[in-house]
């Protein structure tokens, strides 16, 4: 007990270190540009003073670890900044679009996990078959196919021609949870295609690994059935990799979905990201930037914690 | 004439030929496919029917004898613009590949020989860029330092070469630890040359199956950045950034963005198996990882 909570402690410790880097990453990324957020706004007209001016009113006067440090502490504080663009508080905006973005994730982790698993648990039961071989070449190619080819693919199909859902997906707050689920099935859809074939290539990986040990074979010379050897003896231990698979693929949903809210037009973090790249809006591309890393690094941290725990041999590395 | 050794060599080149030949129907699609890009690429300029950016005929215009594919939204030939995104699109992602093997690998073998705090340094900043996702710290890089060309193949290039750092300095540390490397190092041999010379002959196989991986990847990352507008700008012909300019047909049921995104997929999906299958025969493998 005691290694599994200094375990926890030094992961979570490594975990922050690399939160508190990238967020230095992105704001001295942002440093380094020639000249600055005010020139930025004013634009290439401006005259020298009133740059100045603007720059003492943002603070960018002010040496940078300085800076860095009321931004850090603002961000901790929930206040972003205000947009260039807008004028708006970055916080505003980001806060609904960013549940949006959790929904869409989560939605297509609800359907993607329980069929990938299904998905591969058959691959292995049926080894080599024309079932298996299908399989194996269906995902290495939706592995290999960029999102937006999948999205106008499904559009195409199941919304222009059979009409049964909407190609856009303009949700609102307001906007009730059925429908909700309704306008956002495509989307999803999309994103469960990109990631099933990872998740059931691993889940079938882990099974088959483990079919050679030899207590599967002890099982099978028990005489027991294929499909009970699999449920009962491969698959309690081979949900280490596959939990780790999972969570690794939804830091990839959350990421992956910039493509997929663009096509769908998806009031989510990632359009917001676009969007702002588009218009060189600094604060805001660094708050999204910030948001979407530290999503990433705290999803593969618990895939790192999980597998751990459910293995006990990786508490004591060789 | 030397009998023996013309034999040996006939026997190589048709040992080549037969495993070809064995292939499963996966690989050869893939390498046909591939060959078939390579060509379209080099002979663009014949292949295509009008110019580059050219613009031929009115906004939208169907597909018709005159334009075969349609003209896009500003009146130019889709046929031109795709024949000629086989030398742009995957030019650009090839040299960016090429520039992230060469920063990547020569890193991450160099990591492996030295060793010492000289890779730790280097893994260390490697483990700090992978934790940020490769397309959003792209995004942010490309906001900073301006959407050009030049810029992209820089980042994605940066970017990526951290994976291939990761796998060249993986597998040259289990070559590092033979012997023959330590007699090599006890014979008084440069570092460069038990790098070039006794390490990178051995981790050639898993190097060339990870271009193809990369590649892929790469093409993809461009492809989804021009997809967003952010990537290869106009005029020059690029699939991604075709699908984003003609995708508003697709609601009036026209195929056409379809093409240059299957354009991509193809290309991808081909080398991916190409690459399983390379990887199979050279590891022995029975199954995949």
């Amino acid at each position: 007990m005691r290694d599994i909570v200094r375990m926890l402690a030094q992961r979570l410790s490594l975990g922050l270190l690399t939160l508190f880097v990238v967020s230095l990453i992105i704001f001295l990324g942002v440093s380094l540009l020639p000249g600055d957020a005010a020139q930025a706004m004013l634009g290439q007209a401006a005259t020298p003073e009133t740059v100045a001016a603007l720059r003492k009113e943002m603070g960018l006067d002010l040496p940078p670890h300085i800076r860095y440090i009321e931004w850090l502490g603002g961000i901790l504080q929930g206040d972003f900044g205000t947009s260039i663009a807008s004028k708006r508080e970055i916080s505003d905006l980001i806060g609904s679009r960013f549940a949006n973005t959790l929904f869409l994730a989560l939605y297509a982790a609800c359907i993607a996990i329980p069929l990938a698993l299904i998905l591969g648990i058959l691959a292995a039961l049926y080894r080599n078959s024309l079932y298996d071989r299908t399989v194996n070449v269906v995902t290495l190619s939706s592995i290999s196919t960029p999102e937006f080819f999948v999205a106008y693919i499904l559009v195409l199909l199941v919304s222009v021609k059979a009409g049964w859902f909407p190609s856009l997906a303009n949700v609102s707050i307001d906007t009730p949870f059925l429908e909700r689920m309704y306008k956002t099935f495509l989307p999803a859809i999309t994103l469960t295609l990109v990631v099933l074939a990872h998740m059931m290539r691993m889940t079938r990986a882990a099974i088959i690994n483990l079919l050679a040990s030899p207590y599967i074979e002890m099982a099978r010379l028990k005489g027991m059935t294929r499909q009970r050897v699999i449920t009962h003896h491969a698959l309690p231990n081979a949900w280490a990799p596959i939990v780790n698979v999972i969570v690794i693929n939804l830091a990839y949903l959350v990421v992956g979905v910039v493509v997929v809210e663009v096509v769908f037009v998806y009031p989510g973090l990632g359009q917001l990201l676009v969007d702002s790249v588009q218009r060189r809006d600094l604060p805001v591309v660094q708050a999204c930037c910030l948001v979407f890393a530290a999503t990433y690094v705290l999803l593969n941290l618990v895939a790192d914690i999980l597998s751990i725990l459910t293995n006990p041999r990786l508490l004591h590395p060789k | 004439m030397n009998a023996p050794a013309d034999k040996l060599n006939m026997s190589k080149s048709a040992v080549a030929w037969r495993e070809l030949k064995r292939a499963p129907f996966s690989a050869k699609f893939g390498l046909v496919v591939i060959i078939g890009y390579i060509l379209v690429a080099i002979f663009a300029p014949w292949l295509a029917p009008y110019g580059e950016a050219e613009i031929v005929g009115g906004q939208f215009e169907l597909w018709s004898e005159q334009f075969l594919l349609g003209t896009d939204n500003l009146g130019r030939d889709m046929l031109t613009r795709i024949i000629y995104g086989a030398r742009n699109t995957v030019g650009i992602a090839l040299v960016t590949t090429v520039f992230a093997f060469l920063l990547g690998g020569i890193c991450g073998i160099l990591a492996a020989v030295l060793g010492g705090w000289i890779d730790q340094v280097m893994s260390r900043i490697v483990d700090v860029l992978m934790a940020i996702p490769v397309l959003i710290f792209a995004m942010l890089l490309l906001t900073i330092f301006g959407t050009a060309i030049v810029n992209m193949i820089i980042i994605i290039g940066v970017l990526d070469s951290t994976r291939v750092f990761r796998i060249s300095r993986a597998v040259s540390l289990n070559v590092v630890v033979m012997d023959y490397i330590e007699s090599a190092r006890l014979r008084g041999e440069g570092i460069f040359w038990i790098a070039i010379r006794e390490v990178l002959p051995n981790i050639t196989a898993p190097l060339v199956a990870e271009f193809g991986l990369r590649f892929c990847f790469v093409f993809l990352t461009i492809s989804a950045l021009s997809f967003l507008g952010l990537g290869i700008q106009p005029p020059t012909a690029d699939w991604g950034s075709m699908v984003r300019d003609t995708a508003d047909l697709i609601t009036f049921n026209d195929y056409t963005p379809l093409i240059p995104a299957a354009a991509i997929a193809l290309l991808t999906v081909a080398v991916n198996f190409v690459v399983d299958w390379f990887l199979h025969k050279t590891s022995g493998l029975k199954d995949e990882h």
